[in-house]
């Protein structure tokens, strides 16, 4: 087939220079009874069209989220990407070598690398990031692993105004390694009384800001609670865009930010690859997850980049590693680190400006429907409203009109009648103000 | 008849050549390139945005109050900056890259297109289900494919690497013990396992075990039967091992963990040499993650993005973290939630938001409906007569410490026949690279002196083989003519020279740090 370039020729040629007479003699030690004679149950070699075809007609039956209005956000967001982004990850330098384990061959790697952690590191206003995790889930996962790592305490707390699906990772994660997991009831009024909840046995303490309800939570107080009782606060964001117009978790006092960095240079793509962004301070680097890269000098005194401090890593400390995490996001933050680099500081403020005026044109549209009732005081791009019905009715009534209109709750938090009527919507650059039109005179109808 | 003679076209007789000192530093093609903070400013963009609307703000007190300090650069300077930084890396489609147990094989352009189709690049993970039927259906068609080639019972695709499947797996058997009642505290792994095995059992609070390999290199039954007890959750075996080699004893081992009531997690991050010629699920395995970035050939991207699936035993399946697939009346559904869920169904959480590396999802799938059931049988065929191709015809110069059995797609070398040159595993690596070859796997697997770890693949012609090979011995022989030079100052022709680990390692700078003001500086 196309992709293999030995002919039978050339496999008779090996097989006679390895001197073996057929390539089975080479399987020898698998078991005999457990080799396969014939092929496998699945359909035999295909040419690129008959694959176009097949994989066109399943992308077919999405509906993509250019194609309609589109206020679905909850952690992924759909957002312009310029065309070179695109392009330039696509590079065979990039797009196809490995993790940089020889820095003489890797230096592109590696410099972008060093780049995104210093990108990373501002954004969140903290000194030092990691090369980047899986995802902001994951991600949050470990930091509540470093924490207690970094206290010796092993009970996180976390705010109800965190993603439910963020919950659900730290909460098994915490079950299967043995920690306490206390999580706060959801908080879709940004009412919670989190100070109560820290106390000497806590690790840390773990909140969403803009909250996945929307709300831009002051963490201070809870930074210098925790602070006052040992505990670390673990910030979380997970629209980056939000950093061009709010305060930095760093400048309020965190001691560990994750996020999801999908909204720089990466598609939506049903729900990944993503890239998580993992920041921290100075004095907490030896307990960092993840890979590492820093500078330093080649034997010829040029500037050069190294993956680092490896000594906190699984092929080198093995059992005592930690985290497990290998492979991770590289040309995910590749895609994040071009993005950032092409708005800049003046971009990405405009860009978080427009993102925010855009949802409170979304807000103030749907706010004047009847018997829709808008729950933000504060928001950046996303905002929860209150339905007079159960919200996941209404966002397929409102799909059968072609408009995909938000998440309800419910699709995150089953199982919670009280918030079965509440919906979260989001708006972005890439809303227009017929989306917004579209949207508000659908729900009115529906209603 | 025009101006023939207007220009040379012969070059004058050369002298041989000598690294010349340019002014810039740049040679040639080969060009420096600074950092994005040293070039940029923050007033310049490369993307041109609307002014914002006027509206008032909801951002109450929270608006930025300091800059942040990010330079940014017009889209021609960003193009030319990536694009110089790309040409200081090593990739596939530049060249034979035999990095062991890494699986760089080519990475079909058709994938790549096909991950950017709108109804695959532009769906958003949380959109009414109603209007992403097509992506649980090819989330089921990737899982049908799985399955049937491991011969396993159920799948959970959401881990987003190797490294996750294995918690993921792992996390299901300690679900499972759970719900029988148990508790055990061991899991048993080989000394040449990744370092992933270990720091995974380790994560979830597992006391790791080491199982010592016997002479061959391959994992002796009988020593996993002593230290097997009713306090081991698992044995994490990878098979193909790490030495490229496949446990022939693999069998026994299974029904032997078995019967202590322990399960047996296989890495399947070798899968790829035994596609088509036997299924995991007939060899004894509870749970297996699958590398889509290895063995069907999802791009590495310089670190990622992975993707690792765990096939799971039917005794594990019930414990498959959220979400998963079910099949009713033979449409496919996405269980995202506990609400709901059959009394069968009881999973032991989530492993990540939304649903994992669709991205990768559609390359694999692109890649195995490409080869079908005979394209995926040759190409773990052609791997595996590669590698031994490679070992037999550097055997007599290289020492093969399990030489003595075939081995899968990757041939394992120690450093004995470098004794005495002054050369070791690193210094022949980096001379490697001065001859336009990426190293392989170089101290790893840890069970043999000064490991080199050769994993040619199946997209190598022969002629690219031979060259390969012909490049190897070269140097196998200049180093026993004792041209250490050569090895010892290498790389000489790469983008940078030997790097300074250490010092990286004893001051890190992880991050740019903004020069001081001239007066300040002057303090
Ligand atoms: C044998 C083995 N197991 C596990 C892994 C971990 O896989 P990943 O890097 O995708 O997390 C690797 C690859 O690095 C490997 O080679």
């Amino acid at each position: 087939m196309r992709y293999h370039p030995l002919t039978d020729h050339d496999r008779a040629h090996m097989r006679a220079t390895i001197g073996v007479g057929a390539v089975d003699q080479l399987f020898s030690d698998v078991p005999r009874d457990k080799l396969l004679s014939g092929l496998l149950d699945l359909p035999t070699t295909k040419s690129e069209l008959e694959v176009e075809r097949l994989m066109g007609r399943m992308a077919a039956r999405n509906v993509a989220a250019g194609s309609v209005p589109f206020f679905v956000g909850a952690g992924a967001y759909r957002h312009h990407v310029p065309a070179s982004v695109d392009h330039l990850i696509q590079r065979s330098e990039f797009l196809t070598s490995y993790t940089p384990y020889q820095p003489e061959i890797a230096q592109g790697t590696l410099q972008v690398l060093f780049e995104f952690q210093s990108q990373v590191g501002r954004l969140t206003g903290m000194e030092v990031a990691n090369a980047g995790m899986y995802d902001g889930s994951t991600g949050c996962g470990e930091a509540v692993l470093m924490a207690h790592r970094l206290t010796r305490r092993n009970k996180a707390v976390l705010s109800g105004t965190l993603h439910p699906q963020y919950r659900a990772v730290v909460e098994t994660l915490g079950r299967m390694a043995g920690d306490t997991v206390e999580a706060l009831p959801p908080d879709p009024e940004a009412t919670e009384d989190i100070l109560a909840r820290i106390d000497g046995q806590t690790a840390c303490v773990v909140v969403q800001s803009p909250s996945v309800y929307g709300h831009l939570i002051d963490l201070a107080p809870i930074a210098e609670k925790a602070h006052a009782v040992g505990a670390l606060l673990v910030a979380v964001v997970t629209e980056v865009v939000a950093l061009g117009a709010i305060e930095p978790p760093g400048a309020q006092g965190a001691d560990i930010v994750v996020g999801e960095g999908q909204s720089l240079g990466n598609p939506l793509g049903f729900g990944g690859p993503y890239v998580g962004l993992f920041a921290t301070r100075e004095k907490f680097i030896r307990q960092l997850p993840g890979r590492l890269c820093g500078e330093t000098v080649d034997a010829d005194g040029k500037r050069g980049f190294v993956l680092t401090l490896s000594t906190r890593e699984q092929h080198i400390r093995r059992d005592k590693a930690t985290s497990n995490i290998c492979t991770s996001s590289g040309l995910c933050a590749l895609a994040f680190s071009i993005h950032a680099t092409l708005l800049g500081e003046a971009g990405l403020t405009r860009l978080a400006a427009i993102n925010h005026a855009s949802a409170a044109a979304t807000a103030d549209a749907l706010a004047a429907v009847p018997g829709v009732k808008v729950l933000n005081d504060t928001f950046f791009n996303e905002f929860t409203v209150r339905l007079p019905g159960d919200a996941a009715a209404i966002v397929e009534k409102l799909a059968a009109k072609g408009i995909i209109a938000g998440v309800p709750m419910s699709r995150l938090e089953p199982g919670r009648p009280e918030l079965a009527d509440l919906l979260l919507v989001a708006a972005t650059e890439t809303t227009t103000d017929d989306d917004r039109a579209a949207f508000a005179a659908a729900l009115a109808e529906v209603l | 008849m025009m101006n023939t003679q207007g220009r040379p076209t012969r070059p004058a007789e050369a002298e041989a050549a000598t690294p010349v000192a340019t002014f810039t530093g740049n040679r040639g093609l080969q060009i420096e390139e600074a950092l994005i903070f040293e070039i940029g400013r923050p007033d310049v963009s490369g993307v041109d945005l609307p002014p914002a609307p006027k509206a008032a703000s909801r951002l109450g007190k929270h608006a930025r109050r300091a800059p942040l300090g990010l330079p940014g650069l017009t889209e021609p300077e960003a193009v030319r900056h990536y694009v110089r930084l790309s040409r200081q890396n090593y990739a596939i489609d530049l060249g034979l890259y035999p990095l062991g147990s890494c699986t760089m094989k080519h990475n079909p352009r058709l994938n790549e297109a096909m991950v950017r189709l709108a109804g695959f690049a532009d769906i958003h993970p949380l959109q009414p289900l109603s209007t992403v039927k097509g992506a649980v259906q090819l989330m089921q068609e990737l899982s049908h494919w799985l399955l049937t080639m491991t011969g396993m019972a159920a799948v959970a695709l959401s881990p987003k690497a190797g490294a996750h499947g294995e918690l993921c797996g792992m996390m299901a058997i300690k679900a499972a013990l759970a719900a029988r009642g148990e508790s055990r505290s061991i899991v048993l792994v080989p000394e040449s396992a990744h370092g992933t095995n270990p720091a995974t059992a380790a994560q979830l609070g597992y006391k790791v075990v080491p199982v010592p390999a016997r002479e061959d290199g391959t994992v002796d039954p009988a020593a996993v039967k002593a230290l097997l007890s009713p306090d081991v959750a698992a044995i994490m075996l990878t098979n193909p091992n790490t030495c490229g080699l496949f446990e022939r004893d693999i069998v026994e081992i299974a029904e032997a963990v078995h019967a202590a009531g322990a399960f047996f997690y296989g890495d399947g991050a070798n899968f790829n040499a035994i596609v088509g010629k036997v299924r995991p699920g007939d060899l004894g395995v509870d749970a297996m993650h699958i590398n889509l970035h290895k063995t069907f050939s999802t791009p590495h991207g310089g670190g990622g993005p992975g993707s690792g699936p765990v096939v799971l035993s039917k005794a594990l399946a019930p414990f498959a973290p959220l979400p998963f697939i079910r099949l009713d009346a033979g449409e496919p559904v996405l269980v995202e939630t506990e609400e709901g869920l059959a009394e069968a169904e009881t999973p032991f959480g989530r492993l990540t938001a939304f649903h994992g590396q669709m991205g990768m999802y559609v390359r694999a799938l692109a890649y195995m409906l490409a080869h079908g059931a005979d394209g995926l049988r040759q190409a773990s065929e052609d791997a595996v007569l590669s590698a031994n191709y490679v070992k037999a015809r550097l055997s007599d110069l290289f020492n093969a410490p399990y030489g003595g059995r075939p081995c899968m797609h990757e041939v394992l070398f120690d450093d004995s026949s470098l004794e005495g040159t002054g050369v070791s595993t690193l210094d022949f690596a980096k001379a490697m690279i001065d001859e336009g070859y990426h190293p392989m796997t170089m101290y790893f697997p840890l069970v043999v002196h000064g490991a080199m770890l050769i994993e040619p693949t199946e997209s190598e012609s022969l002629a690219s083989l031979d060259l390969f090979i012909a490049t190897l011995r070269d140097l196998a022989m200049a180093a026993k003519a004792g041209d250490t030079e050569r090895f010892r100052q290498a790389p000489r022709l790469a983008p940078r020279r030997r790097l300074d680990e250490t010092r990286a390692a004893r001051s890190p700078r992880l991050s740019w740090k903004d020069p001081l003001p001239a007066a300040e500086a002057a303090e």
